[in-house]
Formats: C-alpha cells, sequence, structure tokens
C-alpha cells in the first residue's frame, strides 16, 4: 500500500493499570507471586523510561544481536506464487538464530538491573532456552531452563546447546511434557527462589506485565521492519504475516502497525493435523476464552475445564493458549488469525530452502505456508511482509525423522 | 452473612482448640471414596474440610497433589462431580464446613453464576481460587457473596502491608496464611519464624488465622496450633491416601494419619 493510504486510526492495544488488554490478560497468579509482579511491573516501568539503560539495551541489540535485521525480497518465492511480492524480515539472521534474544536482552538487562543472581525460563522448541542461557551466560548468572522431556527429544540439538552455555536443562514429565507443563514447573520454581531469581517468560503470555513487556522488548522488528519500509519501499506492507503459538514475534511485528489501518495483520497457529481433528494448537481459530498461566486469554480446554493436549509438528507452536493482547486484537478484528496443517508447513519449509536457500524454522514455515497462499491470491503491486522469525536448523532432526531418513 | 465457617470458628475458640483442616483432592484415589474419606476424617478430628477441585495445571502445587490432581481427572472429576460429592457428604454432616479450593478455569468453564449457586445448593460454604487474587475475582466475588459462600483468600511472605490491608478487606471465614515461600508439600516449615507475621496479620484483621503449606504430621501441626486458630495438612494427608486399595482401607489409613496429629494440637492449642 501506498503512504498516502496508510491512515492512523485511533486503536488502542495498551493494557490498563492492572495489564487488562479489554476482558484479556490480568493477573491471575497465586499471592506468593503478586508482590514479585509488582516489583517486576514497578522496575520495567522505571527502566523502559531510562535513557541509559534504552542505550544499552539498543547498542547491545546492535553489537551483539546484529540488528537491524534485513528486510528481504523473496523473488523466486514470489514468482512462484504468482502474485504480491513476498517480503521476509530475516529475524533468523539474529545470534542464536530467532527473534527470542529480542526479549532475552531486555529482560536479561532488567534482571541485571533488579540485582537477581539466577534466570530462569520455560521452553518449547529450545528458542527461548537457548536465548535466556546466551543471556546468563554473557551476564554471568546461574541459569535454570524448563523443558517437557517430548521436546527434549524432539530438539536434542538445542538442549545440546543449552547446556554448552552453562545452563541447566530441567527435564519437566508432568502433563504433557511440553511447553505448557514446562511452563508450570517454572513458575513454581519461581515461587520457591523469588527472592534472588528472575523468570524470563518467553511469550506475550503470562500474568501483567509480562504480555506488555515481551511485547514491548520484540517490538523491535516491528518498528525496523515499519523504517525499512519506508526507506527501501516508500510503501507500507499491506500484508503482515507471523506465526503464533504463543505469539511474541507476531506482536512484535504486529504492534508498530496496529495504527496503520492499511495494513492487514494475519496471525498463522498451528492447525497440525487439521482443525477438525482436534490435533493442533490453534487456540484463537478452535478455543475459547477462560484462564491459564496467569492471564485470561483464548485456549484450549474440555468441557470441564481442563487443559487439553496440543499437537504441532513445530514444539514451539505446541502452547494450549496464546497471549491475551491477541486475543483482543481477534476480537476487535484488527487482526486475523488462520491455522496451516503440519503438512503445509513441512511443504514450505521445503519449498524456502529450495527457493531462496533459507531454511526456515519449523515455527516460522507455517507463516510462510499462508504468506504464499495470500500472495497467490493478490497483485503484484502489492507487498506481504512474513516474519521468518527463526531459522530451521535446530529441526533438521525432526524433518530427517518425518521422512524416514537417518542421519 | 454468616456460615458455618463462622459458627465452627466461634465454637473452636469458646473450646481453646485450633482447627484441623485437612486437604484432600477431590476423586482421588477413587471418586466413589471421597465421601467416606470426609466423614472419616471429621470423625478422627477434622473441623473445616479443604477439598480441592483437580485441574490439569496446577502451577501453585507440588507433586503430590499434582499427580493426585491427574489421577484424579483421569477418572472423570469435574467441577460437577465435586459438587456432587459435596452434596452428598453434606446428606450425612451438617455441620461440617466445606471449602473448596481450585483454580479458575474449570469454574470459567461451569459459568461463574451458575457456581456459585450450584455450590451453595450442595452446601459448599468457602472458596479458594489459588491463581485468582482477590482483584481478579470480579463478578465471581459477588456472586459468591450473593449465596453467602465465603471467599477464602491467602497471604502470603511475600504479601506486603498495604495488600495484606485490602485482602483483609475482602476477605471471609479465615485467611490462609502460606507458611513459606514455595509450593505444596515442599520441606520448607519453620514454625518458629511464623510468630511474627501472624502477628502482622492480626493487625489488620479479625478473622482466625489458618497456616497451610508444609506441615506434615503431629510435631509440625502441634508448632503451628500453639500461633494460629487453624491448622491446615495437605500433601502429606494425600500421601497417605495414596497406598489404599479399598474405600474402607482409604478411611483406615487417614483415621491412622489425623487421629496422632489432633491429639498432638490439643495437647498445645492456643
Amino acid at each position: 500500500m501506498s503512504i498516502e493510504t496508510a491512515n492512523v486510526i485511533p486503536v488502542s492495544s495498551e493494557p490498563d493499570d492492572a495489564g487488562h488488554f479489554g476482558p484479556y490478560g490480568g493477573t491471575y497468579a497465586s499471592e506468593t507471586l503478586m508482590h514479585a509482579l509488582e516489583e517486576l511491573k514497578e522496575a520495567y516501568f522505571r527502566w523502559r523510561s531510562d535513557e541509559e539503560f534504552m542505550a544499552r539495551l539498543d547498542a547491545d541489540l546492535a553489537h551483539y544481536v546484529g540488528r537491524p535485521s534485513p528486510i528481504y525480497f523473496a523473488q523466486r518465492l514470489t514468482e512462484a506464487a504468482g502474485g504480491a511480492r513476498i517480503l521476509l524480515k530475516r529475524e533468523d539472521l539474529n545470534h542464536t538464530g530467532a527473534h527470542k534474544i529480542n526479549n532475552t536482552m531486555g529482560q536479561g538487562l532488567l534482571a541485571q538491573h533488579m540485582g537477581k543472581k539466577r534466570i530462569i525460563a520455560e521452553t518449547g522448541a529450545g528458542q527461548h532456552g537457548v536465548a535466556s542461557a546466551t543471556v546468563a551466560a554473557r551476564l554471568g548468572k546461574q541459569c535454570a531452563v524448563y523443558m517437557g522431556e517430548v521436546d527434549i527429544h524432539r530438539q536434542a540439538i538445542n538442549v545440546f546447546r543449552m547446556r554448552l552455555l552453562g545452563a541447566e536443562v530441567r527435564p519437566v514429565t508432568s502433563g504433557s511434557k511440553t511447553l505448557k507443563d514446562a511452563l508450570n514447573e517454572a513458575m513454581r520454581d519461581w515461587v520457591t527462589n523469588i527472592d534472588d531469581t528472575y523468570y524470563i517468560i518467553g511469550t506475550v503470555a503470562g500474568p501483567h506485565p509480562y504480555p506488555l513487556m515481551v511485547r514491548d522488548f520484540n517490538a523491535v522488528v516491528g518498528r525496523e521492519a515499519r523504517r525499512q519500509m519506508l526507506e527501501q519501499y516508500e510503501a507500507l506492507p499491506d500484508v503482515l504475516v507471523a506465526c503464533v503459538g504463543g505469539g511474541s514475534n507476531a506482536l512484535g511485528l504486529f504492534h508498530p502497525f496496529i495504527g496503520d489501518a492499511g495494513v492487514r495483520m494475519v496471525g498463522v497457529e498451528a492447525a497440525g493435523e487439521g482443525l477438525q481433528t482436534g490435533r493442533h494448537a490453534a487456540s484463537l481459530c478452535a478455543g475459547r476464552p477462560g484462564v491459564l498461566h496467569g492471564c485470561r486469554t483464548y485456549l484450549m480446554d474440555d468441557d470441564a475445564g481442563q487443559i487439553t493436549h496440543t499437537h504441532s509438528v513445530s514444539a514451539g507452536l505446541d502452547y494450549p493458549g496464546v497471549g491475551p493482547e491477541h486475543a483482543w486484537l481477534k476480537d476487535t478484528g484488527r487482526a486475523e488469525y488462520v491455522g496451516v496443517t503440519d503438512e503445509e508447513a513441512l511443504q514450505s519449509f521445503h519449498q524456502l530452502t529450495r527457493l531462496e536457500g533459507i531454511l526456515p524454522a519449523l515455527e516460522s514455515s507455517h507463516a510462510v505456508a499462508h504468506g504464499f497462499k495470500m500472495a497467490a491470491g493478490m497483485r503484484p503491486d502489492q507487498i506481504v511482509l512474513i516474519n521468518l522469525s527463526g531459522r530451521g536448523d535446530k529441526d533438521v532432526q525432526t524433518v530427517a525423522e518425518l521422512e524416514g531418513i537417518s542421519l | 452473612m454468616s456460615n458455618r465457617i463462622d459458627r465452627r470458628f466461634e465454637k473452636l475458640a469458646a473450646n481453646g482448640r485450633t482447627a484441623l483442616i485437612p486437604f484432600v483432592t477431590a476423586g482421588y484415589p477413587e471418586p466413589g471414596w471421597t465421601v467416606p474419606v470426609l466423614h472419616a476424617l471429621v470423625a478422627a478430628g477434622a473441623d473445616v474440610l479443604e477439598l480441592g477441585v483437580p485441574f490439569s495445571d496446577p502451577t501453585a502445587d507440588g507433586p503430590v497433589i499434582q499427580v493426585a490432581s491427574e489421577h484424579a481427572i483421569a477418572r472423570g472429576v469435574s467441577v460437577c462431580k465435586v459438587l456432587e460429592i459435596v452434596r452428598e457428604f453434606r446428606s450425612g454432616d451438617r455441620e461440617t464446613p466445606v471449602v473448596l479450593m481450585g483454580y479458575m478455569n474449570p469454574v470459567e468453564r461451569y459459568g461463574h453464576e451458575e457456581f456459585a449457586r450450584d455450590a451453595a445448593a450442595a452446601g459448599v460454604d468457602g472458596v479458594l481460587m489459588v491463581d485468582c487474587p482477590p482483584e481478579e475475582m470480579g463478578d465471581l466475588g459477588a456472586f459468591l457473596a450473593e449465596q453467602g459462600i465465603h471467599p477464602i483468600c491467602l497471604v502470603a511472605p511475600t504479601t506486603t502491608e498495604a495488600r495484606i490491608k485490602s485482602i483483609a478487606a475482602q476477605a471471609r471465614g479465615y485467611l490462609y496464611y502460606v507458611s513459606f515461600k514455595g509450593i505444596t508439600g515442599a520441606n520448607r516449615l519453620d514454625a518458629a519464624a511464623l510468630a511474627g507475621p501472624l502477628a502482622r496479620l492480626r493487625e489488620y484483621s479479625r478473622l482466625p488465622l489458618a497456616v497451610g503449606f508444609g506441615i506434615k504430621g503431629p510435631e509440625s501441626a502441634a508448632a503451628v496450633a500453639g500461633l494460629a486458630e487453624g491448622v491446615v495438612i495437605g500433601s502429606a494427608l494425600i500421601e497417605a491416601l495414596g497406598a489404599a486399595d479399598s474405600a474402607d482401607a482409604a478411611c483406615t489409613a487417614v483415621t491412622a494419619f489425623l487421629a496422632p496429629i489432633r491429639a498432638a494440637m490439643d495437647n498445645t492449642s492456643l
């Protein structure tokens, strides 16, 4: 779309003081955590308006993470789709290979300023675990990462990376042994070690202020992309596409564009084996509002309110909830949410690798699949910007196994 | 509005006795055993009963209650079933207060208004939502109040003075003091360190104080009984239940577990 049509519309996506995005979000936490959350909120609001803190973060993002990441015109993918131009925001080029480091750099620095000596994190695909372990190593802090047993098996390379970085990877054997259970265990650790421990949540979920804070730290993606679009294309994209598990890379890209009425935002959830099969992780597409992990949001549960097991080929999207701001964006209609199956994502994984020489993470492959579909139905003068949130090196083993190849 | 909880604590105070408050996960180990187990607990000296509503993701609980919850869920225990259990218990015991303890999502799914109405009809006296601080209670708090059900609130070692004030203003029945920073069943109780925080609580609330988390047997129960109006025992009791292979065995096990605790507490009450 041209800049002239990029009208700013007054859509507020800021939560109230208690972290509510409309009816979503909030602080559904046990009493032991309430004071720690209050402290975290105060610290975050103080430091985010501190020039020195923000300058340090910007410098770290530039010199350590390697920002800004480019927006790349995927010419052969565009030709294959035969419609709109497809651009990729290359978060896969960040240090540690995904957008997750944007958040852990910010929260790590915050932990430092709050005087916490120990960092804990939960992880699904292992990207957030690696990003947390990386920051902990750099800041000289102890680090424990909780990871479901199922995910430990499917992301063995990332587990070893975390150990190399000095983190202790703690296997989680309760429940479905995936991301949601890792989050439960990390919360239990935090409640127990609240005085000296900082919990880096890896997505825009959890109790206030996490959804807001994680979004803010990832919003560097959207701010950069918006500036790059205007500088390089003198236009804003017509559509933004990003995968949504908890939703941090999507909100990071979307948020700075929320006021641009002409920019459509499409979040892509994991439809697993198909939305109709029940074996998926698409809480916005097929779930309903409830309370999980500290916030009110869309989630997947049964009629008794028990959280159901999810399925996705990508560990990073295998989560039964979603960030509360996404729930709000869905209800207000400002963003749309769709599902992409395991099979479609795997096809895109191969397609992008062969056409562009870029190996995408299985998570990001969901966004690529849907962006490609959309581009095919659009005009050549239009632009689809896909957040390539992570690289796929970690998924090589999974893909080989799925295809019956032993490495 | 006064209910069974208030009446029970008034009576205990008059007799100089500390409330023994066992917690069991509803439907563990078998749904059909919970009602006889509750009656056995009362017979062994329980004054208030806390009944856990199982949830798939109990983030404030340790492994014992977590496994008991998974076990009960696998046997089809839902909010609906828990209320059925309370109704059946109530038909044989009109006096002992019952407090439901659980997490928000199952109640969300049941519906706030329907939950308050059906819980009151079943004979529930208090509700403690572990993952819902008073500021998020919203209409659930109002519906419970309408039905005369007390919101039971937690206070933790980390709760600030300002929060204690606002919690005290909303809490009814009794205040549940979490004895340490941690999850249920952990081994971190330091009874001697409780005196200070409990005294601080009394500056803001006249409600009876019950202490829970980490109380495992007669010795720790007796130590806490000297400081508070109530002693909550959960994980250790559930462990005692775990080995039972019949309803009778479950009742025998909880009686054998609870009776010495009652005796120890009665020797050291306030």
